[in-house]
C-alpha cells in the first residue's frame, strides 16, 4: 500500500515567482489525480516537487510512512513519463527501457526478462533494436511508457505525455493509458492543460490556478459543481456562458429580461452566472424562464450547432448548443432558462454560492 | 522521356553554376597541390646549381634515410599527442563549468576567449618571456615559493622546452575546444539528464552515459581540428624556440621551412610538403570517418 501525500508544498523561486504556492492533497492506490489548468498554473512545478527534480521551499512529500522531501530522485521509486519523452537518443528501445533497471544492478536475466514482458505489453517487441530517432511519434511515447512501467515504482508521474500526439492517436493513447493504470493500481498523477484528458482519465481532477487547488473532485463533479467561476469557465467545452449580472430585488437583470436568484442573504447588488451551452434550449410554450435575442454567429460542430445568440436590451451573448434539424429565426430567437441549471458566483471572489 | 530531359537541363545547370567556384578551387588548391609535387621530382638546389634536374622520386628516397625529418615528425607527433590530450581534458572541464549556470556566466565566457583570439605570435612571444630564465615570471615565482634555488632553463633545456611549448599551446587553444564542446553540451536536452536522474543515476554515471556518448560529434571535430592545426604549428614555436635547443622542438614545419629558405633545397622541401600533406589527409579521413559514424550511431539514421 503506497498512499503519496503532499503538505502544504510551496516553491519559491525569488520573491515574486511562486509557481507553487500552498498545496496539500493525497492520491491513494489505484487513484488517478490529474493536476489541470492553464500555463504558468504551477503544475508542472508541482509534478517537478514530486518527482524530486525541484526542492519545495517549504512543505513535504510523503510516500506511505516515508518522508521523500530530502531524498534524490533516483531513489523515490517514482517513474516519470516527460512531455518530450526524454528517450536517450543513442541507446536502443531496449537500452532505453533497461537503463533504470541496469543503474540499479539488477541481474541481466531479469532485466531482459522484464523488458520483454513490458514491451509485448505496449507492442513494442519489433522494436527493441531501433534508435529512438527510427520511431514514430506514438512509438517514442510507449517507450517512453514502457521504461516507465518496466520498473515496477511507487508511484507514476505523467507531464502531458498525450501533448506531442495527433488528434487521433491521442484518443487512441488515452483509452490505453486508461486500461494501463487501472491495471497497475498504484497513485498516478497526470499533468494536463487538456480538460478532455483530464476529465476521461482521472478519478480525482485537481484544477489549479496561480499556484494554488481552486478545486480537488472527481471530474463529474468538477463540471457540475464548479467551485469557482475560474473552474466553471476553464472546465467544459464549449465554454460555459458567463455573465456579470446587475440584480434588483430577488431578480437578476439580463437585458430586457430577468432571471429569479435563489434565496441568498443579503440580496447581492451584483452577480456573476454562469450557464453551459448544452443547459440552454429553444423555448417552447410550457418553459417559464424565457429570453429573446438575435442570432450573431453559428458554428457547425457536426453534431450539434453552436449559436451566439445576442439578448435583447444588453451586450451580452449567450452560446447555445442546438440539434441542427430543429427549426429557429435568426432575428427573433428564444430560449429557455433551466433555473436549476444556473451555477450562481461571487462578483468579488468568484466562489460559487449555490449548493 | 520529359522527366529525364528536365532532369538532365538541371543537372546541367547545375554544373554551370559551380563551374566558377570549381575553377577557383582548382586554382587555389588543386594547382598548387600538384605544382609541389611536380616541385618534388626535380632536383633543385638554388645553393648549388640553379637549373632544375628531373630525378624521380629521388627527394623521397632521400627522406628515408633522413634521421632530422624523422626526428621532426617525432616531436609532432609528441606535441600534438600531449597537447591535444591536455586541451580535450581543460576543454571539456571549461566547457562543463561554462555550462552551469552561474552569475557572470556572461564575462565568464567572454572571457576565456581572449586566448585563442590572440595572435599566436604575440602570445608566443609573451609565453618565451613568460618561460626565460633570467627575467621570466615561472622562474620569479618558484624562488619566491622557494621551490628552486637556481634559474631553470625552461626554453634552453629539450624536455623542458618541449613542456614550455605545449603550455603555451594548451594556454591559447583549450578555449577554442571548449567552445565547440560547450555548443555540443548546449545542444543536450536538460530532460535527459532528468530522466536519467529520474532512473537513479548518480551525476558521473551521467556524464559516462549521456554526456559523453552524446558529445562524441563534438569531442572528434575540436580533436580533428584541433589535429591539422597542431600537426602544422609553426608560428608558436618559431617564436619560442625556433626549433631548438639542437633541434629537440623542431617540428615538421620548421625543417621544411628550413630546407626551403635557408638551405634553399626547393625539390626535397617539395617532397617533404607532399609526404606531410598525405599524412594529414590521412589522419583527417581516419577522423572523419569516425565522425560520419558517431552521428550515425546517435540519430540512428543517417
Amino acid at each position: 500500500m503506497a498512499q503519496l501525500k503532499l503538505q502544504n508544498l510551496r516553491k519559491q523561486f525569488a520573491p515574486n515567482v511562486v509557481p507553487v504556492k500552498d498545496i496539500s492533497l493525497t492520491v491513494d492506490d489505484g487513484e488517478f489525480l490529474t493536476l489541470l489548468g492553464p500555463s504558468g498554473c504551477g503544475k508542472s512545478t508541482l509534478l517537478r516537487l514530486i518527482a524530486g527534480l525541484e526542492q519545495p521551499t517549504a512543505g513535504q512529500v510523503v510516500v506511505g510512512e516515508n518522508n521523500l522531501t530530502h531524498i534524490p530522485p533516483g531513489d523515490r521509486n517514482m517513474a516519470m513519463v516527460f512531455q518530450s519523452y526524454a528517450l536517450y537518443p543513442h541507446m536502443t528501445v531496449a537500452a532505453n527501457i533497461a537503463t533504470s533497471l541496469k543503474i540499479r544492478k539488477t541481474p541481466p536475466g531479469e532485466i531482459q526478462q522484464r523488458v520483454h514482458t513490458v514491451a509485448d505489453t505496449l507492442g513494442l517487441s519489433h522494436l527493441l533494436d531501433r534508435k529512438p530517432g527510427q520511431l514514430s511519434g506514438g512509438q517514442r511515447q510507449r517507450v517512453a511508457l514502457a521504461r516507465a512501467l518496466v520498473r515496477n515504482p511507487e508511484v507514476f508521474l505523467l507531464d502531458e505525455p498525450l501533448s506531442n500526439l495527433d488528434a487521433l492517436l491521442r484518443e487512441q493513447v488515452r483509452e490505453e493509458l486508461k486500461e494501463l493504470f487501472e491495471k497497475q493500481n498504484k497513485p498516478v498523477v497526470y499533468v494536463t492543460h487538456d480538460q478532455t484528458e483530464a476529465m476521461t482519465l482521472s478519478s480525482q481532477v485537481a484544477v489549479l490556478l496561480d499556484g494554488l487547488i481552486q478545486q480537488l473532485d472527481p471530474p463529474s463533479r468538477i463540471y457540475t459543481h464548479p467551485a469557482n467561476k475560474f473552474v466553471a469557465g476553464f472546465v467544459g467545452s464549449p465554454q460555459m456562458n458567463l455573465l456579470a449580472l446587475e440584480c434588483q430585488g430577488d431578480r437578476a437583470i439580463l437585458g430586457d429580461f430577468s432571471l429569479p436568484l435563489p434565496s441568498f442573504s443579503p440580496q447581492p447588488s451584483g452577480i456573476d452566472i454562469g450557464i453551459r451551452p448544452e443547459d440552454l434550449s429553444l423555448a417552447t410554450e410550457d418553459d417559464k424562464i424565457t429570453v429573446q435575442g438575435s442570432v450573431s454567429l453559428v458554428e457547425h460542430f457536426g453534431r450539434e450547432l453552436l449559436v451566439s445568440v445576442k439578448i435583447k436590451g444588453s451586450h451580452h451573448t449567450l452560446r447555445i448548443l442546438i440539434n441542427p434539424d430543429l427549426q429557429w429565426e435568426k432575428e427573433d430567437i428564444k430560449l429557455a432558462v433551466n433555473p436549476h441549471r444556473i451555477h450562481w458566483f461571487d462578483e468579488k471572489t468568484g466562489d460559487r454560492l449555490n449548493p | 522521356m520529359e522527366t529525364d530531359t528536365i532532369r538532365r537541363r538541371e543537372k546541367q545547370t547545375g554544373w554551370l553554376l559551380i563551374a566558377p567556384a570549381l575553377l577557383i578551387l582548382a586554382f587555389v588548391f588543386l594547382y598548387p597541390i600538384g605544382r609541389a609535387f611536380w616541385l618534388s621530382l626535380f632536383t633543385q638546389n638554388l645553393g648549388t646549381q640553379l637549373e632544375p634536374v628531373f630525378s624521380g622520386f629521388n627527394n623521397y628516397a632521400r627522406m628515408f634515410g633522413d634521421g632530422r625529418f624523422w626526428y621532426s615528425l617525432w616531436n609532432t607527433s609528441v606535441f600534438t599527442t600531449i597537447s591535444i590530450s591536455l586541451e580535450l581534458v581543460f576543454g571539456m572541464t571549461f566547457a562543463l563549468v561554462l555550462n552551469q549556470a552561474f552569475w557572470g556566466r556572461g564575462f565568464a565566457r567572454t572571457a576565456a576567449l581572449i586566448p585563442w583570439a590572440l595572435p599566436t605570435a604575440v602570445m608566443g612571444l609573451a609565453w618565451a618571456w613568460i618561460f626565460n630564465d633570467q627575467y621570466g615570471v615561472v622562474n620569479d615565482l618558484l624562488f619566491r615559493l622557494g621551490i628552486i634555488n637556481e634559474a631553470i632553463t625552461w626554453l634552453g633545456e629539450p624536455t623542458r622546452a618541449m613542456f614550455s611549448l605545449v603550455v603555451a599551446d594548451v594556454w591559447k587553444t583549450t578555449p577554442f575546444i571548449a567552445l565547440i564542446l560547450l555548443a555540443g553540451l548546449q545542444s543536450i536536452s536538460s530532460d535527459l539528464y532528468e530522466a536519467h536522474a529520474i532512473d537513479g543515476a548518480t551525476p558521473i554515471q551521467s556524464f559516462r552515459q549521456i554526456t559523453l556518448p552524446l558529445l562524441a560529434p563534438q569531442i572528434l571535430i575540436a580533436l580533428l581540428f584541433r589535429f591539422a592545426q597542431s600537426f602544422g604549428v609553426f608560428d608558436l614555436i618559431q617564436v619560442m624556440t625556433g626549433g631548438g635547443p639542437a633541434g629537440s622542438t623542431e617540428m615538421v614545419s620548421i625543417y621544411i621551412y628550413a630546407t626551403v629558405r635557408r638551405y634553399l633545397d626547393f625539390g626535397y622541401g617539395a617532397a617533404l610538403v607532399t609526404v606531410t600533406f598525405l599524412l594529414l589527409i590521412i589522419a583527417v579521413a581516419i577522423a572523419a570517418f569516425f565522425l560520419s559514424k558517431s552521428r550515425i550511431n546517435i540519430s540512428g539514421e543517417r
